[in-house]
């Protein structure tokens, strides 16, 4: 029953959230703000944790392709379709969940316990729309951006580290992230991406915009909304990767 | 002029707001009065629609607030402004911008208009200059005159504060009630006040609702009160010390 409760509640939410905006060009200035606080502040961990796992898995590969029946050019291949397929879209948007997610959950449930929420349904304003929207929008624009510089960066890490421990000489590993590509997995990825970007933003809204009572409860809501979030992101992997790879 | 007939508010079992009618008079400074949990936040509440009524009516110059449509009930909203017991200023921007906000929503004026309103509203509240200040930057009584400033902003014809004095030295409290009451007078705009603060009472109550267990008990101005007989309206208007003694004084004992 409590499930029901929750589901219904989220989606009453999301109704108010997408009605039509009081002032269009303030929401877009709020889009824009949203970009750039939970969007390109996470760029500097994107970077790092996709350059280092980029290395890491190509150095992994390496290690493991013992068998001359291999070729070394599939630790190129390897990185690739790991980056590409897992790690970006889903792995870091699961770190994504944890920052985005506690972030969202904890600004928007300290505005609710300190009636912000309520000033700003006394000013006739739709808070859900004016607060939840902009978060919405600008993480589901700018996650597939992020997520392509973490492609890149993550397949540039291989090929340094991949270059520089020997694992592999930069043409293998070049020819290895060309080789057998087909174009549809990034439409997959990018799915997945823009998919996850919608589950992080709103379902940690969503918590923190039933935040009750003090300081201790905004904590609550910011550990269920990257818990509940992480938990659907993985859900709604195996469902996607159901329905584009069989 | 906002007209409360026969509400009520129960959570659960608990009889929170019980068959209250009042009329709070346009131009006047309309205070509600009463112990901590007797009801008074939660008819403010029930009035700017955060709660909804259980049965009564809630009219704002005719209009039934409770049955109105979303879109209704905030074009009644967009007339009223409100000053939250804490403040409720938007952390995430400065005083100007907080001040500004009801205008980039809800008005076409032009950036150098709005600056210029702005700029009054501050002035009123005498935090002139203040303007680049976030809420963090500021003092308890800094932060309602802030919030004060930004609920006339948009000019409203109700204004709703929520324990306005509450947390403040007695001089920073007569500051705000002198703001409220001169801006009512100055936009003649219903004001509606909740508070415990008797000096507020007698200084600026110019019709007074007293709520007890979440009844009406008693109405009449801030003068009257220092002269009723109701004995619950006495206990609650003599619980200090100091207010026995002006009381004594007062009956000549």
């Amino acid at each position: 029953m409590n499930l029901f409760f929750h589901l219904g509640r989220y989606f009453l939410l999301i109704k108010r959230v997408f009605s039509k905006p009081e002032k269009m060009s303030v929401y877009m200035k709020q889009i824009v703000h949203e970009i750039d606080n939970i969007g390109i502040s996470s760029l500097p961990i994107i970077a790092i944790i996709s350059f280092f796992m980029g290395g890491v898995i190509t150095i992994q590969s390496a290690f493991g392709f013992t068998s001359p029946l291999v070729p070394l050019y599939a630790v190129g291949f390897t990185v690739r379709e790991s980056m590409l397929l897992e790690f970006c879209p889903t792995i870091v948007c699961l770190i994504l969940a944890g920052k985005m997610g506690s972030n969202i959950a904890s600004e928007i449930g300290s505005m609710r316990i300190t009636e912000q929420i309520d000033a700003l349904e006394i000013m006739g304003i739709n808070s859900a729309g004016y607060l939840i929207l902009p978060k919405i929008l600008g993480g589901v624009l700018i996650l597939p951006f992020l997520i392509a510089i973490s492609m890149f960066l993550g397949i540039f890490g291989g090929y340094v580290m991949g270059v520089a421990t020997h694992a592999c000489t930069s043409y293998e590993y070049i020819y290895g992230i060309q080789a057998f590509f087909e174009p549809w997995k990034l439409y997959y990825s990018f799915t997945k991406v823009i998919t996850f970007a919608f589950l992080i933003t709103s379902i940690s809204a969503y918590f923190g915009y039933y935040t009750h009572g003090g300081a201790l409860e905004v904590g609550k809501s910011s550990t269920a909304a990257v818990v509940y979030s992480s938990i659907l992101i993985l859900i709604f992997n195996f469902l996607l990767t159901q329905l584009f790879l069989t | 002029m906002i007209e409360i007939k026969n509400i009520s508010k129960s959570f659960g079992e608990r009889l929170v707001v019980d068959d209250v009618s009042f009329v709070f008079e346009q131009g006047k400074t309309n205070l509600i009065i009463g112990e901590s949990g007797s009801g008074k936040t939660t008819i403010m509440k029930l009035m700017v629609g955060l709660h909804e009524i259980d049965k009564g009516e809630i009219l704002y110059d005719g209009q039934n607030f409770p049955t109105l449509g979303v879109k209704d009930k905030q074009e009644v909203r967009k007339k009223i402004g409100m000053l939250f017991q804490g403040g409720a200023l938007f952390d995430s921007q400065t005083l100007e911008e907080n001040v500004r906000f009801p205008l980039d929503m809800f008005t076409e004026m032009s950036p150098e208009e709005k600056m210029e309103r702005v700029n009054v509203c501050l002035e009123k509240v005498q935090l002139t200059g203040k303007n680049k200040l976030y809420p963090g930057e500021l003092s308890g009584g800094m932060k309602k005159r802030a919030a004060l400033a930004r609920a006339i902003a948009n000019e409203p014809q109700y204004l709703f504060c929520d324990e306005p004095n509450s947390g403040l030295d007695p001089k920073t409290s007569i500051v705000i009630d002198n703001l409220i009451l001169s801006l009512t007078r100055e936009l003649n705009i219903t004001t509606i006040v909740i508070t415990h603060d008797m000096n507020s009472v007698v200084e600026i109550g110019e019709n007074v609702l007293y709520i007890y267990k979440g009844k009406p008990w008693w109405t009449g101005n801030g003068k009257d009160i220092l002269k009723t007989t109701n004995p619950e309206l006495l206990d609650f208007v003599f619980a200090s010390g100091f207010m026995k003694e002006v009381y004594n004084a007062v009956k000549g004992k």
